[in-house]
């Protein structure tokens, strides 16, 4: 039998290395929503265990809300990505600095 | 007529007439290009002074309260509300702006030619939200039109200003935010007390003095630097320096009126303990504004500098004559004067509008022409502009509170407060006699007499159509209240009877009994 | 009888407003006949008032024209006061304005050749000065017609507003625009003081009305006010309004602006800086005899400021050299007469050579302007001489003029000037001896700057140059028509009046005189006549000092300058440092310059520099941006801009509090 406590585990161990993701990662912003993707899987994943757990399927509806959000988010990001390379040549996460005080 | 809805559609023909202006747009290519758009934006504010008439002549003159009130919900979960209604204080404050407004229209005809359409829109929307600061009884609807009038004008000095635009639109849009935050801590405290946002509720609140304290200190931050009083007063010389005319000429004739109107709506009524104990404190700053700033406007070399320090003086009357009661209370024998004072401000509040919007429109008309503020560029400008001479001459005796022109009637009431109050106030408010004499008719002096100063004047011509009717139109209004001020008198007289009724009953805890049978302010439908 | 006052009010407003307004559609001849036959019907209006006072039974008239405004219970309303007293300062004051109307029309006929060539404030220049002073007329019957302290303030700045135009009339001299900025401001310190005593009068009476004020005033004999140690209060309010009658009437020290008004056109010296504006602080005291009578230490002080300014401004007089400051300086001197009278309660007898002294110094300034034409604007007295062969009704008027200004017997100004030097030495007020020593001696200079001047201008050798010689000759009738119908009431009205003003008291009610000071009783007394008068006037002090005077001055200016044409000059050198005392007016005028302009400018740049730019601007608001800015700068160094900086911030700040959370 698989206990919650795996499940978290999976989750948590996801989210771990979605976060590891961003901030090792120093190229690629592509790879950077993906690692945020990955975390939101993470969350959903916890949803879904609990919602199994304690018999509520409110999470269960929750992760549709997630997943629609995350693929819209996707799909906006993909698409700032785009004008992004088009305005500065470069996707290249060490060079987006414009932020820098 | 007294059932319809004036004070709403005041406010909001303007506001929705200035978005028409922003959207009919100034296309040159089309027909109905500038020339189009102007007219309407003059349409809109003629328009709205009509309708704001009905307000001056449906007034019931003879009674205190609240009257052409609105009140419908707004967000009722937080007790907040439409709630709009005017007395003698705020009406006449109404129609000085939608009046002032036309001028303003009139005056960026020729000289704005970059997106004219926004130029007007702007004035015209701050038009509609100035009346609703005028008009708002509720706290939280007053906060809101109080907050959206800085935009416009930030809109309006940062697009149209002066070269050091930006630095003078962020000092002032900081130093009056800077203000209003207090105050709206202090509404919502009020709110927790009284459980409503209604401004009459809070009058009747009963406070005690160290709540009063710091209540009065917060209206008094919001208060101060709009009036301008010393020592927040050094926004408004860059702010009038950098801002087009119009700008200015809305700055000095409304917008700092809202700073008195806001001492007359909200401290006094809501703490006149605190405002007892303080006054020393107000009438000392009022009066080192009128003598202080006398002495600095005698050493401008900009004009329009020269003339936002007058203003600084003249509200420094107004101030003066607001908080001169206490003082007059605390006299032994004398029962009258202290409505004198505040009307003496009312009036000067009024009369410093269309003086100080004239001589803005004066400087205005000399800028157009030669691009220069400087008083030094000028000079024998009466050869070549003998009309506009004429004209700045009356307004320059009219600033200087000659009788005849309305700039002496809250000179003369005030200082006869003063007198009541204590010699040596009258002593020091008397100076503005000699000093505002001197640094107006100086400038005149420098500016219009003399032989021509250089080729660039030579070359002036003399007024055009629309700045003959705006100068010629402040003139008479400057004479009517000169000659004859008491129509206006009339209308403040009851409203301010009731508010030194009232400021003269303690509000502390104590006194509960007193503010019960405090009259309560009678609503008129 | 409100419309009749009305009409004479409004008359010369309608043509002000005409021929401002109007001035190329009415041209010139439109612009002058409007303006001459609004004042024309005043000043008729105005004498039968008069005529209906002296022979009918005309009441006095006090009403108000309508509520100026009512504030915290006090009516402030605009109102006329007509009696004998407003009477005959109406007649005084249209009848002189009439004639200088009439006497411009001569004066300012090429008034185009006075303006820069192309100068558009030139164009109608002509119906413009007929248009500043009929407003003038207006005002000052304004101020004289009141009967309440509002209206005589309006009419009191308003007649200072049209003296600020006129003596500015030649915008673009920067003499003349100097001297109108200075003659408002210093009036505008007078009016400091009478605003305040307007304020005293409405704060302790509760009106503004003349009536109900003087009414009241007795009560009010023994209040104390508490500012500096307590002064009575009916002292401060006279104090108060009299600094305002010395920056109006030119005394002492507030004198200093009415020597360098002669920068405007010669007819308005005559008429506001001579005859009717100058005058106003007189009437205004005699007005408020009610009040003064209550404050003795008032009526010192006003007595004191008069006499020194008739002697002191006297002696300037004796070395000027421009004709019209000449004159100047003898209307500061008279003003001082007047003062003084008032001071030494003896009313009647100021208004009384306020009224004489209206008719011959208008008459002295219109001849000095007929003059002026006749010399092509050259002012300076050392260029003239010998003008009596060539304009006889000139030199006859001025001889007039001059006989009457000191108080030459039977001449009008020897009754008013006799009267008050005997009333000063009748009165019992502080200070009354030093003031009649001032004043007695002062007859001896009256005769001798008249003199010199009347000497020097139409007696001995031609001095102008051959071309200004060559075109001398009289002056049109419009000129010389006022000069002769000044001089006939300068000389006779003395005569006719003396009885009544003085004697029989006919002022009556509209001057308030306390038995104690009244020290005009035992020139009543001893009435016996004219002739009586003038011969009891002969056996005094003022008359022997001002034949000698007159001698003195015959004796140097008119034989002497004959033996020694640079005579003049001479004495002024061999005169030195009084001279030079003179000459720099007692440095008045520097000192003004150095303290109060320059002062005042210091105070501004001193406020401007280290309080509102250093202090506020600098310290607190640019200040405050400024330290907010260097914080700004010490953190952002922790802005590195890069995704993962931050990402690992917030893990290491979630690690941080979950272990902070699961620890505690």
């Amino acid at each position: 039998m698989i206990a919650l406590s795996d499940y978290l585990l999976l989750a948590g161990l996801m989210f771990a290395i979605a976060v590891a993701g961003i901030f090792i990662n120093r190229k690629n912003v592509i790879i950077l929503l993906m690692c945020i993707e990955l975390m939101l899987l993470a969350v959903n994943i916890n949803f879904v265990a609990f919602s199994h757990f304690l018999g509520d399927t409110a999470g269960q509806v929750f992760v549709f809300f997630i997943l629609t959000v995350a693929a819209a988010e996707a799909a906006i990001g993909l698409a700032i990505l785009v004008i992004l390379f088009r305005g500065r040549q470069t996707i290249n996460v060490d060079e987006l600095d414009l932020l820098k005080g | 007529m007294i059932d319809f809805p004036w004070l709403t559609l005041t406010i909001w023909l303007p506001i929705f007439g200035g978005i028409g202006v922003l959207v009919s747009g100034d296309k040159t290519d089309r027909k109905s290009g500038p020339e189009f758009t102007k007219r309407l934006a003059l349409g809109v504010a003629v328009a709205t002074f009509l309708v704001s008439l009905p307000l001056w002549f449906g007034f019931d003159a003879s009674q205190a309260g609240m009257q052409f009130v609105e009140h419908a919900p707004w967000v009722p979960s937080f007790d907040v509300y439409y709630f709009l209604g005017v007395d003698g204080i705020s009406m006449p404050l109404i129609i000085l702006t939608t009046f002032i407004t036309i001028f303003v229209v009139v005056a960026g005809w020729d000289v704005i030619s970059y997106r004219p359409s926004l130029y007007m829109a702007a004035f015209l929307i701050m038009e509609g939200v100035m009346v609703g600061v005028f008009s708002a009884l509720d706290a939280i609807l007053f906060y809101v039109f109080w907050e959206a009038m800085l935009i416009p004008m930030f809109i309006v000095i940062g697009i149209w200003g002066g070269p050091n635009r930006v630095y003078a639109t962020i000092k002032f849009f900081l130093y009056t935010f800077f203000g209003s935050v207090f105050m709206l801590v202090a509404l919502i405290y009020m709110y927790f007390q009284s459980g409503s946002f209604s401004i009459l509720d809070y009058h009747a609140l009963a406070l005690g003095m160290k709540a009063q304290i710091l209540i009065f200190i917060a209206f008094l931050l919001a208060f101060a630097v709009k009036v301008p009083m010393f020592p927040v007063h050094t926004w408004l010389p860059d702010a009038h320096v950098e801002a087009p005319t119009g700008g200015s000429v809305i700055l000095a004739a409304i917008m700092l009126k809202i700073g008195g109107y806001g001492f007359l709506r909200f401290s006094l009524p809501i703490t006149p303990d605190a405002s007892a104990a303080l006054d020393g404190l107000m009438i000392a700053l009022s009066l080192i504004a009128i003598v202080y700033i006398g002495f600095v406007a005698l050493v401008q070399k900009d004009m329009k500098k020269l003339i936002a320090y007058s203003s600084i003086a003249h509200m420094g009357f107004v101030t003066l004559g607001f908080f001169l009661v206490f003082s007059i209370f605390r006299q032994p024998e004398v029962s009258t004067g202290a409505v004198m004072g505040i009307e003496g401000g009312m009036v000067q509040m009024i009369s410093h509008g269309f003086i100080s919007g004239a001589l803005f429109l004066c400087v205005g008309v000399l800028y157009d022409r030669l691009h220069s503020r400087e008083i030094a560029d000028y000079g024998g400008v009466i050869n070549v502009m003998p009309w506009f001479g004429g004209f700045v001459v009356f307004f320059a005796m009219a600033n200087a509170g000659l009788p005849g022109t309305s700039g002496f009637v809250g000179e003369l009431m005030v200082i006869l407060a003063s007198f009541r109050a204590d010699f040596w106030y009258a002593f020091l408010a008397a100076t503005t006699l000699i000093l505002a004499a001197a640094f107006t008719l100086w400038m005149v002096k420098r500016v219009i007499f003399g032989e021509v100063g250089n080729d660039r004047v030579a070359g002036l011509k003399d007024l055009n159509r629309r700045e003959t009717f705006n100068l010629g139109m402040l003139a008479a209004a400057v004479l009517a209240i000169g000659l004859w001020p008491k129509p206006l008198i009339d209308v403040m007289e009851p409203t301010i009877e009731n508010l030194v009724a009232q400021i003269q009953i303690s509000k502390l805890p104590g006194n509960d009994p007193a503010l019960a049978n405090q009259p309560e302010v009678p609503l008129k439908p | 009888m409100a419309f009749l006052y009305l009409l004479i009010v409004l008359a010369p407003l309608a043509g002000a407003i005409g021929a401002g307004f109007f001035s190329a559609r009415l041209g010139r001849v439109g612009a002058h006949r409007m303006t001459i036959l609004g004042v024309g019907i005043s000043c008729a209006l105005s004498l039968a008032v008069l005529a209906g006072f002296i022979w009918g039974d005309l009441k006095v008239f006090n009403d108000s024209i309508y509520t100026w405004m009512i504030a915290d219970g006090i009516r402030f309303e605009i109102g006329f006061l007509v009696d004998r007293l407003t009477a005959l300062m109406m007649a005084t004051v249209t009848f002189v304005s009439f004639m200088v109307h009439i006497y411009t029309i001569g004066y300012m006929a090429d008034d185009e050749h006075n303006w820069p060539q192309g100068s558009l404030a030139g164009k109608h220049s002509y119906q413009r000065f007929f248009s500043y002073i009929s407003l003038f007329t207006f005002s000052m019957l304004m101020l004289v017609m009141s009967n309440n302290f509002i209206q005589l303030f309006f009419g009191w700045e308003a007649v200072g507003l049209v003296s600020y135009l006129l003596i500015g009339f030649w915008a673009t001299r920067e003499s003349a625009v100097y001297a109108n900025l200075k003659a408002f401001l210093v009036n505008r310190v007078g009016d400091f003081g009478f605003i305040l005593g307007i304020a005293a009068v409405g704060m302790y009476f509760n009106s503004m009305n003349y009536s109900e004020v003087f009414a009241q005033a007795p009560q009010f004999a023994d209040t104390q006010v508490a500012i500096l140690g307590g002064v009575s209060l009916m002292t401060l309010i006279c104090i108060l309004l009299f600094i305002g009658a010395m920056g109006k009437s030119a005394q002492v020290p507030l004198h200093v602006w009415l020597p360098d008004s002669m920068e405007g056109p010669t007819p308005i010296s005559a008429l506001i800086h001579a005859a009717t504006m100058v005058t106003a602080g007189i009437f205004m005291v005699a007005r408020m005899s009610p009040l003064y009578e209550l404050s003795t230490t008032a009526l010192s002080f006003v007595l004191i400021i008069g006499a020194v300014t008739a002697f002191f401004m006297g002696l300037i007089g004796l070395v000027q050299n421009d004709i019209k400051r000449v004159v100047a300086y003898s209307t500061l001197s008279q003003l001082g007469y007047m003062v003084a009278a008032l001071g030494a309660s003896a009313y009647a007898a100021g208004i009384f050579h306020l009224m004489t002294h209206a008719f011959f110094k208008a008459l002295l300034f219109l001849a000095a302007g007929s003059v002026i034409i006749a010399m092509h604007h050259d002012q300076d007295i050392r260029n003239m001489g010998g003008l009596w062969k060539k304009m006889p009704i000139t030199w006859l008027t001025a001889l007039v003029g001059s006989l009457a200004l000191i108080a030459f017997p039977g001449f009008s100004g020897f009754f008013s000037k006799d009267a008050i030097i005997e009333a000063v030495g009748h009165s019992q007020v502080f200070g009354a001896h030093f003031a009649w020593i001032l004043l007695t001696v002062g007859a001896l200079v009256t005769a001798l700057y008249s003199f010199r001047m009347y000497y020097l201008v139409f007696h001995g050798k031609p001095r102008m140059d051959e071309h200004t010689r060559s075109h001398l000759h009289e002056t049109p009738w419009v000129v010389t028509g006022p000069l002769i119908a000044l001089a006939i009431p300068s000389i006779f009205i003395g005569w006719f009046t003396v009885e009544p003003l003085l004697v029989s008291n006919w002022l009556g009610d509209a001057i308030h005189v306390a038995h104690e000071h009244d020290s005009l009783h035992a020139l009543a007394e001893h009435w016996h006549g004219q002739m009586a008068f003038i011969e009891h006037g002969m056996h005094g002090w003022p008359f022997l000092l001002a034949m000698s005077g007159l001698g003195l001055a015959t004796l140097i200016w008119w034989f002497g300058v004959k033996l020694m044409p640079n005579l003049d000059a001479l004495l002024q050198r061999a005169g030195g440092p009084l001279t030079r005392i003179l000459q720099d007016k007692y440095g008045f005028d520097d000192f003004n310059q150095r303290v109060f302009a320059g002062g005042g400018l210091g105070l501004g740049r001193l406020f401007w520099n280290a309080g509102d730019q250093v202090l506020i601007d600098g310290a607190v608001v640019n200040g405050s941006a400024r330290s907010v800015g260097r914080l700004a700068g010490q953190v952002r160094w922790l802005q590195s801009g890069l995704l993962y900086h931050y990402a690992m911030a917030m893990i290491v700040g979630l690690v941080g509090l979950l272990t902070l959370y699961v620890v505690f």
